[in-house]
């Protein structure tokens, strides 16, 4: 069918533009500091209720035992976690060979590449759609921290000034191996995670 | 072999044409006129004799008195290759006429030496940013951006 | 009956998608499935490299290579130093030129794999193609990480020839590749070549003229498909590749299918070559008597190479210091892409999926 050019969308182009404009550079503005990694588990006692632990046990244990991954896939780590993905380093042993594109059925996020500052409000927002518990893994030096591209104009440095972040794997690009080490020390984390804490 | 036309055999066919627009030419480029810049590389293209008819690259430099602009032009029929530049000067509201009519592959690196060198381009028919947000300050590539 | 009345509408096919290879973004205007218009939205990965590029010196800027076209890094490392060996004047030794072509052409088939792949991936095959494909492009980089200790950004080349020597281990397993990858290349090619699904997905889908495909400024395997004979390493040989046969496969129709087959025919043209030159492997020096901070002289150069994917340049201009005035890289994927609006332009949806995967494109590099 023709299209009628003059005819006006409800938003024009440039319209969508300059509100993407001022997104993002409102999320630049209030992401200067860096958000706390939550990492209270490390001196936590261990409970001591039998009936209520035993119970975590098996709710922690059906959580850590298959993660699924939502989609962040920026840049060339990407291709690292695919080769973990691959026959080779499989990571369907961990029950984690499904890629979830939608957020909303995922539960971890590994952020596998570069964040730019352009990017960065999308990512926030997939994030946001996660449903609790959820965790994420900042694989790749640029994840840390900028990585080689720090001091750019566009590149974020780190993940962790967007979303609060619970295990760094370092590396550039960290090898597949190193990654499977990054998520058996999560599925430890979640491990020892209260579910049924008690109050008072 | 692509044989790298000289600059002054290619000034010399072209005197006729355009007169007084070649600024300068040497064995490696061709420096021409901004107002002529279009009509000289129309000319090279449709002429069955050079038959420029793939556009390798666009890039702008940054000397600090002006701004230099460089294309690769490629003819595949006679396997030859030439480099013609032009020049603006100053700061500030600088313009290029736009080749996006001639080459459509020449429509995303025009609009790639807007967003980060300052140069617009005049007829081209979309020219915004394209790496950078619309809001984004200044234009990073030049040499006074830090 | 009342005809019914339609409008178009405009869909955002967002950064975040499982099938766009990466973070890129159009938006779609569509009269129901059919697509209508497209407009592209990149830098979602932009990352500044050219403005890096400025503050390092010249042997600092390969790592930044590196992590252009990631599924390919030693191309685009050949591709800097052979610019800045042109501007310096500097002559490679022999050793260091073949060793140069074994591991390009190994990178070449390990990028068709990927490439090839991933579109079995679009078209509906879920993983299982993508998966054998992977197990033949674990064994080259078995082979790069002998060489050079790393996965996927290999940092090798160096000004004036490459990183280190090869090791004792790399020639017998070289010959073993050579034993099993043509082997393996037919099984995969004889199970998917006939396959009615791909055949009626792919055949005259996304079709590319070969005046609209030269216009666009597209390079590479894509615009061989179209029908044009142009590829670099025959039309304006650069290291020694004039000492080797070769052929270049070229296809007619310049569709999904075509760019496929041309593909899987480079990677055998691409053992060919390997196979002469492992033969004609001398000994010497593998990198020439450079010093460590270069100084080239003033001037500039633009040196391209046939990368895996297309025409690879570097536009380079010095000013006699140790780090370069201005680098500017053709970027061959974006380039590529000029010629999408077109090609997709009253398909569906899902077609469109099928030929953004057929031109194989790499975000890093449309970016940079």
């Amino acid at each position: 069918m023709e299209i009628d050019r003059a005819r006006e969308y409800i938003y024009a182009d440039t319209e969508l533009d300059s509100v993407e404009g001022q997104v993002i550079e409102e999320l630049k503005a209030n992401s200067q500091e860096i958000i706390p990694d939550p990492d209270q588990w490390l001196e936590e006692e261990p409970e001591q209720n039998i009936l209520l632990t035993t119970v975590d046990w098996v709710i922690n244990w059906g959580r850590r035992s298959s993660p699924w991954v939502s989609l962040c896939f920026p840049a060339c780590c990407a291709f690292e976690f695919i080769a973990a993905m691959g026959p080779r380093f499989d990571i369907s042993r961990f029950g984690m060979e499904i890629l979830r594109a939608s957020p909303r059925q995922a539960d971890l996020m590994i952020t596998a590449g570069t964040l730019t500052w352009k990017m960065a409000p999308n990512i926030k927002r997939v994030y946001n759609q996660m449903a609790e518990p959820k965790w994420v893994i900042a694989m790749g030096a640029c994840a840390i921290s900028g990585g080689i591209f720090r001091s750019s104009y566009n590149v974020v440095p780190g993940y962790n000034h967007i979303i609060p972040v619970d295990v760094y794997v370092p590396g550039c690009p960290p090898r597949p191996e190193a990654l499977i080490y990054g998520i058996q020390m999560l599925q430890e984390k979640i491990a020892k995670r209260k579910n049924l804490a008690q109050k008072g | 072999m692509t044989v790298a036309l000289s600059g002054k055999e290619v000034a010399a066919k072209l005197e006729q044409q355009f007169p007084s627009s070649i600024i300068e030419s040497n064995k490696d480029i061709l420096l021409v006129k901004n107002e002529s810049l279009f009509d000289i590389i129309s000319f090279l293209k449709t002429t069955p004799e050079f038959d420029f008819n793939y556009l390798s690259c666009i890039t702008a430099v940054d000397y600090f008195d002006y701004f230099e602009v460089v294309y690769h032009l490629t003819s595949m029929e006679h396997n030859h290759s030439l480099v013609v530049k032009t020049r603006c000067y100053g700061r500030e509201n600088l313009s290029v006429p736009s080749i996006a009519s001639l080459y459509e592959g020449a429509n995303a690196q025009e609009r790639e030496i807007y967003d980060l060198m300052g140069i617009s381009f005049e007829g081209h028919p979309n020219m915004k940013r394209i790496f950078l947000w619309d809001g984004f300050q200044g234009h990073p590539l030049r040499k006074d951006y830090l | 009956m009342m005809a019914i009345r339609t409008e178009p509408f405009v869909l955002n096919m967002g950064p975040v998608h499982p099938s766009t290879h990466g973070v890129y973004r159009m938006r779609l205007t569509l009269d129901g499935e059919v697509v209508v218009d497209l407009e592209p939205v990149i830098g979602y990965l932009h990352r500044g490299i050219e403005k890096l590029a400025e503050e390092r010196t010249y042997t600092g800027v390969i790592p930044l290579t590196d992590r252009l076209d990631y599924i390919s890094s030693m191309s685009n490392n050949l591709a800097y130093v052979l610019a800045v060996e042109k501007l310096a004047g500097i002559k490679v030794p022999e050793r260091a030129e073949y060793l140069r072509v074994i591991i390009a052409e190994l990178q070449r088939i390990s990028n068709h794999l990927v490439a090839v792949g991933s579109f079995f991936n679009d078209c509906g095959a879920y993983f299982t193609p993508f998966l054998h494909m992977y197990r033949e492009r674990e064994k080259i980089i078995d082979l790069f990480e002998m060489v050079s200790g790393q996965r996927l950004t290999y940092n090798y080349m160096r000004i004036g020839g490459v990183s280190q020597d090869i090791p004792e281990e790399f020639l017998p397993a070289m010959d073993r590749l050579l034993e099993q990858m043509p082997r393996s290349i037919d099984e995969l090619d004889r199970f998917l070549k006939e396959n009615e699904i791909l055949l009626a997905r792919s055949k005259g889908v996304g079709i590319l003229t070969k005046e609209k495909a030269i216009n666009c400024s597209v390079t590479g395997p894509v615009l061989r498909a179209s029908g044009v004979e142009w590829d670099l390493r025959k039309m304006d040989p650069y290291s020694i590749y004039d000492r080797f046969e070769f052929d270049i496969p070229t296809g007619s129709a310049g569709d999904c299918y075509d760019r496929y087959r041309v593909r899987i025919e480079e990677m055998r043209q691409s053992l060919r070559i390997i196979k002469q030159a492992v033969k004609q492997l001398p000994s010497g020096p593998v990198v020439a008597d450079v010093p460590h901070l270069i100084r080239p002289p003033v001037g500039e150069a633009y040196a391209h190479i046939e990368a895996p994917k297309g025409e690879l340049a570097f536009y380079l201009v010095s000013d006699n210091s140790i780090a370069p005035y201005r680098c500017h890289i053709r970027p061959t994927s974006l380039l590529n892409l000029a010629a999408l609006r077109d090609m997709v332009i009253g398909w569906k949806i899902a077609d469109l999926i099928i030929i953004f995967g057929s031109i194989d494109i790499c975000l890093g590099e449309v970016d940079r």
